[in-house]
């Protein structure tokens, strides 16, 4: 995979890993923004799979703000829609949405729902917010083009909570049965759902080995590592198997006070630790 | 499950209208797939997947993943036909329904096969006498039920013109041909008045138009004028037909679905915000006992003897 670039020459790994960090670390800081004005969000997971989406949009992904539905672009369904205010700040970023747009975020008849909608903001591919959706459209799409031999690549980013719902294993099902080598899944690996650990609730593990039965290509990531996430997405010729990437992750990522506390699954900054948020951030 | 129709019989199950009509518009669109859950055989699309195997898509028995499957299709370009038994498409999957389908405003034909008591013997889970209270509340989404197999061509070449989402509800109870004009023309969201009549119109879709057919000829015997529609988008409603037939101050309406919340309760919301009048609504009270399809039309008066009944009963109320 060549990633595209203002020259000729393709900029080096470390470069790019560099720009992916401070893409994650303004994703960050502009998601914890839109959840304290919304005084409602997601933030918890915002965090834990910020540099997922920030190296997928700028290392992975090949998408064109100004077609956002060009059909031969590869695809990304966010299937924890929750994470809505990664995903609008991932997008502004990538110049998708106005950043100014940023701001009306879940206010009255705004574009930026708290999940997402296909509808209305030029980037999103399917209208998630429902656990267990995203995977089963994935498939479809990636059904899609394997029809048409076409080139794009699928990806879905679920939560490993999410994994609790049914939906998911008929797709994945789905997905080994047809040898969708096209589609490559990230589990956000945070180990947290909105009441308490997942493996308290109901544990998903064995995961890789669970995907491997649904016969599928598996690897466990650094979800928090660019370099290693790249590495994880960079395609390959003989890949036969949808791919199944565990992404590792801290739910709060980069924000001291949140790092794997469940009661930030919602939950709203005040604005001392908002400023504390900022700075931490900013550091990274 | 139901018999086969005898060769001999005048009436046609609706199911080889749709799998051909099907076929004239696959050949014409190659963005046309089908997606299954094992439904080949029910859907009568052995004749596609044999044409067509890499556009044949059967996910197997999992109807979730069917209808997001469907939805992840028409992203990448291609124009499903989700077709299953109306039973399970439409309650397992309802939520993929809403979300991926309607809500997405995805180009997904939705194919809900042997609705309502067509699986007679087979009992209430595999009766589908809830799905159109279901799928009308949803936005975008148009829902038809075809009454014979012409309409259920025309409807199959609508909903692959059309773009956005459509539920086609596919009946395999026998049904005659009903008589047109030439020039008869199908239109989503569009009512077809098939007799006129001044005294009391009788609004039904699918399997009970021929029935509401019938039951006119018996009014009109003993000098009743009754107007048949067939109604057979349910969303969009044609509602300018529905406050003509209130002007005409009695309404009965058949459907092959639960009373509650179909046709009878589309027909009463647009009535009651004009003209209040009497409306008879003939359908199914609850879960079905027992019985073949034909056994519990008789049973719950689906017959153009309970029709004529209703019709009367309706005419009496009128406030004169």
């Amino acid at each position: 995979m060549t990633f595209q670039s203002a020259t000729n020459e393709a900029p080096a790994q470390e470069e790019i890993v560099a720009g992916i960090r401070a893409r994650a670390s303004a994703i960050r800081r502009d998601a914890l923004k839109m959840v304290f004005e919304a005084r409602q969000g997601h933030p918890g997971g915002d965090m834990s799979v910020a540099d997922i989406l920030a190296t997928l949009y700028f290392g992975v992904l090949r998408v064109d703000p100004k077609a956002p539905r060009a059909p031969g672009r590869d695809r990304l369904i966010l299937s924890k829609g929750h994470a809505s205010g990664a995903l609008y700040a991932t997008l502004a970023e990538a110049g998708f949405l106005p950043a100014e747009m940023l701001r009306t975020y879940m206010k009255p008849l705004s574009m930026l729902n708290g999940h997402p909608n296909r509808n209305y903001v030029p980037g999103v591919e399917a209208n998630t917010g429902p656990l267990g959706h995203g995977l089963p459209i994935a498939v479809g799409v990636a059904l899609a083009g394997k029809i048409d031999r076409a080139a794009y690549r699928v990806f879905v980013i679920t939560g490993d909570g999410e994994l609790q719902e049914g939906s998911n294993w008929e797709a994945a099902m789905a997905a080994g049965h047809h040898k969708l080598a096209n589609l490559t899944l990230i589990i956000d690996r945070n180990t947290l759902q909105q009441g308490a650990r997942v493996a308290e609730t109901n544990d998903v593990e064995p995961l890789l080995d669970k995907f491997r039965a649904f016969r599928w290509d598996v690897v466990d990531v650094d979800g928090h590592d660019p370099a290693a996430l790249l590495d994880a997405f960079a395609p390959r010729a003989d890949r036969t198997k949808p791919l199944c990437m565990i992404a590792h992750t801290v739910k709060g990522k980069g924000v001291s006070y949140m790092e794997d506390q469940v009661g930030w699954h919602h939950g709203v900054p005040t604005q001392a630790q908002l400023d504390q948020a900022m700075e931490e951030l900013s550091r990274t | 499950m139901s018999a086969a129709l005898p060769p001999s019989s005048n009436l046609f199950d609706c199911r080889d209208a749709f799998a051909a009509a099907l076929d004239r518009v696959a050949e014409r669109d190659n963005r046309i797939v089908i997606v299954v859950n094992d439904s080949i055989g029910s859907s009568k699309l052995g004749g596609f997947r044999k044409r067509w195997p890499e556009r044949t898509i059967n996910v197997g028995i999992a109807e979730q993943n069917m209808v997001g499957v469907g939805s992840g299709l028409a992203n990448g370009g291609k124009v499903p036909f989700v077709s299953a038994a109306a039973c399970f498409l439409t309650a397992r999957a309802l939520e993929q329904i809403k979300a991926d389908v309607a809500y997405t405003n995805a180009n997904v034909k939705l194919v809900g096969q042997s609705p309502g008591v067509g699986y007679g013997e087979l009992g209430p889970t595999h009766h589908s006498i809830e799905d159109m209270a279901w799928l009308r509340l949803l936005p975008n989404l148009a829902v038809v039920a075809p009454s014979d197999p012409w309409e259920t061509a025309q409807a199959v070449e609508a909903a692959a013109a059309h773009e956005g989402p459509v539920f086609l509800r596919i009946s395999r109870f026998g049904v005659p041909k009903l008589s047109r004009p030439d020039n008869a023309r199908f239109e989503i969201g569009k009512a077809e008045i098939l007799r006129e009549g001044a005294d009391v119109a009788i609004i039904a879709f699918g399997v009970m138009v021929a029935r509401a057919l019938e039951a006119a000829d018996r009014l009109g015997e003993s000098g009743v004028s009754a107007r048949v529609v067939n109604m057979a988008s349910i969303a969009p409603l044609d509602e300018a037909v529905i406050r003509a037939a209130a002007d005409l101050g009695a309404i009965v309406t058949v459907e092959e679905h639960s009373v509650r919340g179909g046709l009878g309760g589309a027909v009463a919301e647009v009535v009651v915000g004009y003209r209040p009048c009497p409306i008879r609504i003939l359908g199914f009270p609850g879960f079905m006992p027992t019985g073949s399809p034909k056994f519990l039309f008789e049973k719950f008066g689906l017959t153009s003897e309970g029709i004529e009944k209703a019709a009367r009963e309706a005419i009496s109320l009128r406030s004169s």
